[in-house]
């Protein structure tokens, strides 16, 4: 059986935290990852980008509509996810529009953090 | 002599800027892939034409100078900070190998500018974002004017055009001119951006001022570019319902700073050069046969421009204009309008029966036109009190001051002043 783990964070305790707490919270995300590997356990993982970098796509009446920022309503529920690869947000929004979710629900299109285009 | 000939350098700086700002900016974001780099090589290349053009002359093309100028800036300037940074030196390298095409004045420079604007009005940022970033980048307006004009603080304007150009560059929002197939969708966003600025410029949604002309003189000139740049029947469309409305702003305010309705402006001080231009517009725009709800609108306002008088104008072409806006785009505040021109077309009954019907479903029964528009068919077919209650509706939800003042004045007149 596989199973995903959603992470809930509060970004402004995430964003408060200083250098060090911060430092120990990579730590322990990359020991239990390195655990879950170990044990041939973890499929894969990504850390999103903040909320503030969320589009959500619709289409309704056969017409696309973006907007900016994550606004599910909160009658809908988390259905399931896709990771793809688009070379910028108008191919990935392109891409979330052919789902037939976008149809009746939504989909919020967030960018992936990319720890190798990190500053060091 | 020399010291003319540097004053003459100093007046072609300041004429270049004005006129290629923008058009150099909209490159160098292409080029160096940042709005931020690209801002910093733009100051940096206009200080070292300020410094240099008196000394050594202007450039044949100063906009290529400049463009190139800011790019090597930008690139020193990377390498400059390379050392407290691991990834830079590489982006340094990529930027210098990367040749930039010559900024001529053929296609090139013209895809950047659209570009820019494109990516301002992009739908994945907010419609306040998309607004306060195309002000600033395309129109070239400061962070302390944008915030006057919308009466934000400019520390609020700056955070929101800090957001913006995070998401931009995070979500990676690409600096390019849409497909084809998404080319519908993404100008309606442009130009639903350029008629928002206009709107605030020409019916300020708060305040005491009825207007701000600067607002919607920006939101013309941005029009202008948008035809210039992609003459599609909508972008023809919408400004010359934008110089329509404009034609108009001397008379719709009186002396006193009050408001003056349509019908008794004095037609003598409409700006004829703007409706002559107007005018013409729709008929390109109409004569494309691809024309949409901006066109349609500039039409009906070409009707009123082109009528002597309220009396003499083509009520039967409004309204039959208005059936087919209102296929094209349903609203409840198209329906009403149309119902004011049914009104003028076959008498005030006919109008209030059908603004009666609009306000039953309930959806502009917040909206005070829609109150006033029934006051004002209530008091011509000569039901005081009835008008009266109407008139009282609508200054209870109008914000505008000169707005309420109308509504107030008309209270008077039919012979009573506004209950506190």
């Amino acid at each position: 059986m596989r199973y995903l783990c959603l992470i809930y964070d509060d970004e402004n305790v995430v964003n408060a935290m200083t250098p060090a707490e911060r430092e120990t919270r990579h730590r322990d995300y990359f020991a239990v990852t390195q655990e879950m590997r170990d044990a041939g356990q973890h499929v894969a993982g990504e850390a999103l980008q903040p909320v503030a970098t969320a589009t959500t796509v619709r289409i309704r009446n056969g017409k696309l509509s973006t907007t900016d920022g994550p606004f599910a309503e909160t009658k809908e529920q988390l259905g399931g996810f896709y990771l793809i690869n688009a070379a910028n947000l108008d191919e990935a929004i392109q891409l979330a529009a052919k789902l037939p979710s976008a149809h009746i629900g939504s989909i919020e299109v967030r960018p992936v953090v990319d720890f190798s285009q990190q500053p060091s | 002599m020399m010291q003319d000939a540097a004053g003459d350098a100093r007046l072609a700086v300041d004429a270049v800027y004005r006129q290629e700002s923008r058009r150099v900016l909209a490159t160098l974001i292409r080029l160096l892939g940042d709005f931020d780099l690209a801002e910093e090589a733009l100051h940096d290349a206009f200080a070292a034409a300020v410094e240099r053009w008196p000394r050594d002359g202007v450039p044949a093309s100063p906009r290529a100078w400049l463009v190139s100028t800011g790019r090597f800036k930008a690139i020193d300037s990377i390498r400059r900070r390379a050392r407290f940074h691991a990834s830079l030196p590489e982006l340094a390298r990529q930027l210098e190998s990367s040749s930039p095409d010559p900024p001529d004045d053929g296609e090139g420079v013209d895809d950047d500018r659209l570009r820019l604007v494109f990516t301002c009005c992009h739908p994945a940022l907010s419609i306040d974002a998309r607004i306060a970033l195309t002000l600033r980048e395309v129109c070239g307006l400061t962070t302390e004017q944008i915030a006057h004009a919308f009466l934000a603080t400019p520390s609020t304007l700056a955070q929101r055009i800090v957001r913006a150009k995070a998401k931009i560059r995070d979500a990676r929002i690409p600096y390019q001119v849409p497909l084809r197939a998404d080319l519908p969708e993404r100008l309606d966003a442009v130009l639903h951006v350029v008629y928002l600025v206009f709107n605030e410029g020409y019916s300020a949604s708060s305040g005491e001022a009825l207007t701000r002309p600067d607002l919607s003189g920006e939101a013309i000139r941005l029009g202008r570019l948008i035809v210039e740049l992609l003459p599609e029947p909508e972008a023809i469309g919408l400004l010359a319902l934008m110089l329509l409305h404009e034609s108009r702003r001397a008379a719709r305010t009186s002396a006193e700073g009050e408001l003056v309705l349509l019908a008794e402006q004095d037609r003598a001080s409409w700006s004829q050069e703007m409706i002559a231009e107007g005018c013409g517009l729709v008929e390109r725009a109409l004569r494309s046969r691809r024309f949409g709800p901006y066109a349609l609108q500039a039409a009906i306002a070409a009707v009123h421009a082109e009528a002597p008088t309220a009396e003499a104008t083509d009520w039967a072409q409004i309204v039959g204009l208005y059936d087919v806006l209102l296929r094209a785009e349903p609203s409840p505040v198209v329906e009403l309008n149309r119902a004011a021109a049914v009104a003028m077309r076959d008498g005030p009954a006919a109008g209030l029966a059908l603004v009666d019907a609009i306000l039953a479903r309930g959806e502009l029964d917040g909206y005070h036109l829609a109150h006033s528009a029934r006051a004002d068919l209530l008091r011509r077919l000569g039901g005081t009190e009835e008008a009266r209650a109407a008139y009282q509706r609508a200054l209870e939800l109008a914000r505008q001051e000169p707005e309420r003042r109308f509504i107030e004045r008309r209270l008077r007149e039919l012979g009573d002043g506004p209950a506190d």
